[in-house]
């Protein structure tokens, strides 16, 4: 029914555009039909792995973040790059409450949000070679709520 | 529209905006941690009536703001909560140092 479909974004990463690119992967995937908990989860996980490339990635210089999502059937795949500085250890960094920012309040849970919330999650990345994060969703597998 | 910081005796009510993320919370704890300062402040009321959506930078704010006040024996409370956010509270385990209420609690003595 939805087909295929692609979108890119490329924008500066300042953390204006976290909000800019949430709205535009919700819009998108409304094509897709899904519930609002459904874009919610989207929104979320989107905002945690943009926010990452804007804090950790450029660590706040003002560089490129790219998010490309592309609809296959009813899944949802997102794809969020930065050529920032990269992560050294990417298991550790995807365990719940470890941060690397304890100074600057992070919670050490997005990593976490982005598992919750989407079917797969894949990060690649190395030291100085940036990081890309992958993740897929299919919408409207379960009922929705209020039926 | 409502002021975004309310003081009431020691009490700091914070009214979140719609959207807590890395942007707006980077905005809101750098006037909170002054209020807390200047006012001597010992409870934060975390208002979510406005909020639809927080993701892990408001978990850090929110975090953030009760370890600077229990260090002086302050309290932080949330309240209006939706179920989303709830759901955020609960995954990242603050709602154990947290209370969650309805509305502002009368014992607090703020109604």
């Amino acid at each position: 029914m939805s087909g295929e479909n692609e979108m890119k974004l490329e924008f500066d990463s300042r953390s204006c555009n976290e909000g800019f690119a949430r709205v535009a992967v919700a819009a998108f995937m409304t094509q897709l039909n899904p519930t609002l908990e459904e874009v919610a989860d989207v929104k979320t996980a989107l905002s945690e792995a943009v926010t990452n490339a804007v804090i950790h990635g450029y660590e706040g210089a003002v560089k490129k973040i790219t998010v490309e999502c592309r609809i296959s059937g009813q899944t949802l795949f997102v794809e969020v790059k930065d050529g920032g500085k990269g992560i050294e250890d990417v298991a550790r960094a995807m365990e719940p409450m470890f941060t690397t920012r304890e100074d600057c309040d992070r919670s050490g849970m997005g990593f976490s949000f982005m598992e919750a919330f989407m079917d797969t999650l894949e990060v690649d990345s190395a030291p100085g070679r940036g990081t890309r994060v992958r993740m897929t969703k299919t919408i409207g597998r379960t009922e929705p709520k209020y039926e | 529209m409502e002021k975004e910081f309310q003081i009431t005796g020691t009490s700091l009510i914070i009214h979140l905006p719609a959207e807590v993320d890395h942007h707006s919370a980077s905005r809101l704890k750098e006037t909170a941690d002054r209020l807390i300062q200047e006012e001597n402040i010992r409870r934060i009321v975390f208002d979510f009536e406005q909020t639809g959506f927080m993701d892990s930078s408001g978990i850090g704010m929110i975090v953030g703001r009760y370890k600077n006040i229990r260090f002086m024996g302050g309290t932080v409370i949330a309240i209006r909560v939706s179920e989303r956010i709830r759901r955020l509270l609960t995954m990242s385990g603050i709602y154990k140092v947290m209370d969650i209420y309805e509305d502002l609690p009368r014992q607090s003595g703020l109604l």
